[in-house]
């Protein structure tokens, strides 16, 4: 009994769950409302999806977003890699302090203060050297891929503090230079922490709305910005149609990867049981 | 069953025979000598690179946001002054003008900005403590099987849009909105609870968007514990909530900290919450620098504004990477 | 004394003109302001299986990785095969290591594993295949050549390992606690695996390990560490039996620890008066210390005998009485606890070399007892 959880609990959980998905699942119930007026219903209707894909704004910054957010995750997953390694690696290299804390302050720093400061940068190499010429997709780039670097190199040194050394000792010991290590060995067994890394910097681009506001310029709306626009005047229905949209994809993913661990985790067990069964 | 050995190909060499071929080439090898000349080699690629990176855009940002919050405000491009100035005889002078500073000392709005963000901000993070707290502990002390769709649960919203979820909140708090339609149809209410653009709706705001990232380190920290302690705290006669007070919680404190601190820091600067669910009144940080920015085209007085958030929060993040240093280092393996 | 092994004629560190195969000049390792390994020097000779015994923490591990390569001295110099050993990384050396947790990829099968060292050298295919086969033959793995390392047991990791460590063919295998991860069984089985393997193939072996069972069975040669030094080198036998320090007498098997001093010291016998024992040693070899000196007399349980009655002959050295107090019958011997007059607890250890039965009169707890050995059994030392 010791352990278990008690009637309270378990209803102090619930009700945070609640919590958590009762605006959720209230966004994609009023998508299907007839009314304009969003929260007073009139009868079910899919004709803010139908205006939605015609939305031509509305498609654009998705496309913009899109491009955007893949190209950040990929710039930061290679960064965040590369520093991830050298953080939980190197033991002592020069200026190790402060690459830990210019790899952590991104992640609790409120994003008008980074938002800003990479504008006035932005504004200032402009000024000198002309380049960038104007905000657009390159400053939003960059910017998007200095911060969710900072969230990948999180992932991935707790991943390779988890990696026994030893692996990769041994194969130096049996003659690979740390760079074939790195390719051969390291990085095939950290993968999946690659891959969660790519999906966390991409729904962090996807979803920023205040750094880009600072960084972008005209003709480069992203979604987020085209969606705060319409929000601040008020409830919008194709936005909670928006929003359907994007929790069940989301939802998809998630319970697929999910099932999809359960099943190589289900496999690996029944593995080690054959190999203790038939003991040597 | 007698397998002999196959020789079969691992898809690694296809790359590594890639590598090979690129270190045979000839400018290559040129150039690799020539920086193992230079003393610099593999390593200083992997930590130079990002390195490089965050220096130039991250660091240095900072430095100029430091540098124009000292400086004038101009009308043109850029709207501030230059710091250094070019006198005749190449004689430089420095103009540093600390009046921003001292505008932000004053001027009462900015004083109640900051204090009413960090007002806001505490609040928020212990309201959100006192909810994800028993999530945490449920989702912890579940049957294995099922912790891991619990955890997907709480990730799930994480990975929806933050700015869609703060926006739900409207439908629901407004007037004519989810809440007040469902009491007054009830009959509880004749006239609607105004709930929308006040304080309170901010603190729901950011308890709600912030909910996982005080579940997550509670929840590791939980996890982690371990149950024989309770079981000999019941076995020396310790009933099962003095064994909570005495024994769960105050193991937890790191996690109370760490999941603490990540709503606490990023709500002090928030600025969707409070600019589409706060009220002209619940003026917080974020929203005056951006209005300071985009409004006021004030450039010099949003740096300071900006350095002087940076000011205040390096108190807690300073004790928020403290508290995961000793959390990381317990962990580390040995020799 | 018989040789226990007597086709091992090899004893290369007694001929002063040997060469060594690995030499250890002095070397010292610090990690800050702690000192993991203090001034040590050794020679390690070709075709030798040298084990470093220690307690956690004595410095042998570390000891070990300076030999891989995977740490550098502080001061001091190592050479194998006459090469020193500064400055080279361990993919460069002719050495190689079996991990203390086998380290086995996880993401390549047991063939790919084996085979990935010889990859290194970029060996022809053909010649990668028939070695790997050869080497999971001999190891016994040929048929798990396919599975990947979650899927194998234990004992069966541990042979990959080995497999993977000598495919190269190296002249030196380092071993860090290799059978620190097997159960009691198995590790008997494999103790005597590893010195065949060892023997055929020729290769040098060094092996670090806390278990003195595991040292005293694999071993040519035993070095001794404490808090970072060696404390005594020799065959198993020589540290057992002539050891040159109260730790190392105490860290390898138990023994009967007396204090005295010397009141005899002649060339080829000693007597020490010890009031711990109430009585005399006499040992029949001399001793190198200052008259008078403090010495320690340590001697080993099995060779006490325990008998009711008095030892024959009218000797008042190496005799004493005592109480039983404490017997732990463990099936092949029994361990007795006897009480000394002086207050002293001696430990005994007898193999039970008849079955029990009514007619057999075993002694019993609170007998009195006469503890008696011979000139040859207990061992002086000064330190």
């Amino acid at each position: 009994m010791i352990g278990r959880r008690s009637f309270l609990v378990t209803t102090l959980m619930a009700l945070g769950f609640a919590f958590l998905y009762i605006p959720i699942l209230s966004m994609i119930v009023y998508s299907f409302n007839e009314s304009r007026l969003v929260t007073v219903w009139a009868g079910f209707s899919t004709k803010w999806y139908v205006e939605l894909f015609q939305n031509e704004q509305i498609i654009n910054a998705a496309k913009l977003s899109l491009r955007i957010a893949a190209i950040n995750a990929t710039g930061a997953v290679i960064l965040g890699t590369l520093a991830g390694f050298a953080l939980s690696r190197f033991r002592r290299f020069k200026g190790r302090t402060l690459m830990t804390g210019m790899t952590t302050a991104p992640l609790v720093m409120p994003e008008v203060i980074t938002g800003l400061s990479l504008l006035l940068l932005f504004v200032a190499m402009e000024h000198a050297l002309g380049w960038p010429a104007g905000r657009g997709v390159t400053t939003i780039t960059i910017a998007h891929i200095t911060f969710s670097m900072a969230y990948v190199t999180v992932v991935i040194q707790s991943r390779l503090s988890t990696l026994d050394e030893s692996l990769e000792e041994a194969a130096m010991d049996l003659g690979a230079r740390p760079w074939k290590v790195f390719v051969v060995i390291t990085l095939p067994i950290i993968f999946p922490a690659i891959l969660a890394g790519w999906l966390l910097a991409f729904t962090l681009s996807w979803d920023d709305l205040v750094i880009t506001s600072f960084v972008s310029g005209p003709g480069s709306s992203t979604l987020p910005l085209v969606i705060f626009s319409k929000v601040r005047l008020g409830v919008s229905p194709d936005i909670n149609a928006l929003a359907t949209i994007m929790v069940t994809l989301v939802a998809i993913g998630i319970f697929a990867a999910g099932f999809y661990m359960q099943r190589q985790e289900k496999r690996r067990e029944r593995d080690v049981q054959a190999a203790l069964a038939a003991n040597q | 069953m007698n397998r002999g050995v196959r020789a079969e190909r691992a898809p690694p060499v296809l790359l590594a025979e890639l590598l090979s071929w690129i270190r045979a080439f000839g400018p290559y090898r040129w150039a690799s000598n020539r920086f193992k000349d230079w003393g610099v080699g593999g390593r200083t690629a992997v930590i130079g690179l990002p390195y490089l990176w965050l220096v130039l855009f991250f660091l240095i940002p900072f430095i100029i946001v430091l540098k124009i919050s000292v400086s004038d405000i101009r009308l043109g491009m850029p709207p501030y002054e230059p710091l250094l100035h070019w006198v005749e005889h190449q004689v430089v002078t420095l103009k540093v003008n600390f009046q921003n500073y001292a505008f932000l000392f004053e001027d009462p709005l900015y004083r109640n900005a900051y204090l009413n963000s960090i007002l806001t901000a505490a609040i928020s993070t212990l309201l959100c403590l006192l909810l994800g707290y028993p999530m945490a502990y449920g989702i912890a002390r579940t049957s294995p099987s099922w912790r891991n769709l619990l955890l997907m649960l709480v990730m799930l919203p994480f990975w929806t849009s933050f700015l869609l979820r703060v926006y739900a909140w409207i439908g629901i708090l407004k007037n004519n909105g989810l809440i007040n339609n469902t009491l007054m149809a009830m009959g509880i209410i004749d006239e609607p609870i105004v709930m929308l653009q006040t304080d309170f709706a901010v603190y729901i705001g950011i308890v709600y968007s912030y909910l996982p990232f005080m579940v997550l380190p509670l929840y590791a920290n939980l996890e982690k514990m371990d149950l024989t302690l309770l079981e000999a705290a019941a076995d020396l006669g310790c009933g099962p909530v003095k064994a909570f007070l005495t024994i769960t919680l105050p193991l937890s404190v790191p996690g109370i900290i760490a999941g603490s601190m990540l709503v606490f820091i990023p709500a002090v600067g928030e600025f969707v919450i409070p600019a589409l669910l706060g009220g002209p009144d619940s003026l917080m940080i974020g929203r005056v620098l951006w209005e300071e920015f985009f409004h006021n085209r004030d450039w010099p007085v949003a740096s300071a504004v900006a350095i002087a958030m940076l000011v205040l929060l390096v108190g807690p993040i300073m004790w928020l990477q403290y508290v995961q240093a000793r959390q990381g280092g317990a962990g580390g393996a040995h020799r | 004394m018989a040789n226990p092994r007597p086709e091992n004629k090899l004893e290369p560190w007694k001929d002063p003109a040997a060469v060594p195969y690995i030499r250890i000049e002095k070397v010292t390792k610090k990690f800050g302001d702690f000192v993991a390994v203090d001034d040590v020097s050794l020679k390690i000779y070709q075709g030798e299986i040298f084990c470093l015994l220690g307690a956690s923490g004595c410095g042998k591990t570390t000891l070990l990785r300076m030999l891989a390569g995977f740490e550098e001295p502080t001061s001091g110099n190592i050479w194998i095969d006459g090469a020193d050993m500064a400055g080279i990384p361990p993919y460069k050396r002719p050495v190689n290591m079996m991990f203390q947790s086998y380290a086995l990829f996880p993401h390549m099968s047991v063939e790919q594993n084996v085979a990935f060292g010889l990859k290194q050298d970029k060996l022809p295919r053909g010649e990668i295949t028939d070695r790997v086969n050869a080497i999971l033959e001999l190891v016994k793995m040929t048929q798990f050549a396919g599975r990947k390392p979650h899927q194998l047991s234990g004992g069966q990791r541990q042979r990959v390992a080995l497999a993977r460590s000598l495919v190269k063919q190296p002249k030196l295998l380092l071993l860090d606690e290799p059978l620190g991860a097997l159960d009691k069984k198995l590790r008997e089985h494999t103790q005597f695996e590893l010195v065949n393997i060892q023997e055929k193939l020729g290769v040098t072996f060094v092996v670090v390990t806390h278990d003195q069972e595991e040292a005293m069975t694999l071993a040519s040669r035993i070095g001794v560490m404490n808090h970072g030094e060696i404390v005594q080198v020799g065959t198993p036998g020589d540290i057992y039996e002539y050891p040159i320090s109260r730790f190392v007498a105490d860290f390898v098997g138990s023994v009967n620890m007396f204090e005295g001093s010397l009141i005899e010291d002649e060339p080829d016998y000693v007597r020490v008066a010890s009031k711990e024992l109430g009585g005399n040693f006499y040992v029949n070899h001399g001793v190198s210390a200052p008259p008078d000196a403090t010495v320690w007399v340590a001697l080993r349980p099995e060779k006490i005998v325990i008998s009711r009655d008095p030892p024959e002959g009218d000797d008042h050295d190496n005799r004493v009485r005592g109480v039983v107090k404490e017997i732990a019958y463990l099936g092949d011997v029994s361990v007795y606890l006897v009480k000394l007059e002086s207050g002293r607890m001696v430990r005994i250890t007898r193999p039970n070399m008849r079955r029990q039965s009514a007619a057999f009169d075993r002694i019993t707890w609170d007998e009195d007892v006469w503890l008696s050995w011979d000139g040859s059994s207990p061992v002086v030392v000064t330190q």
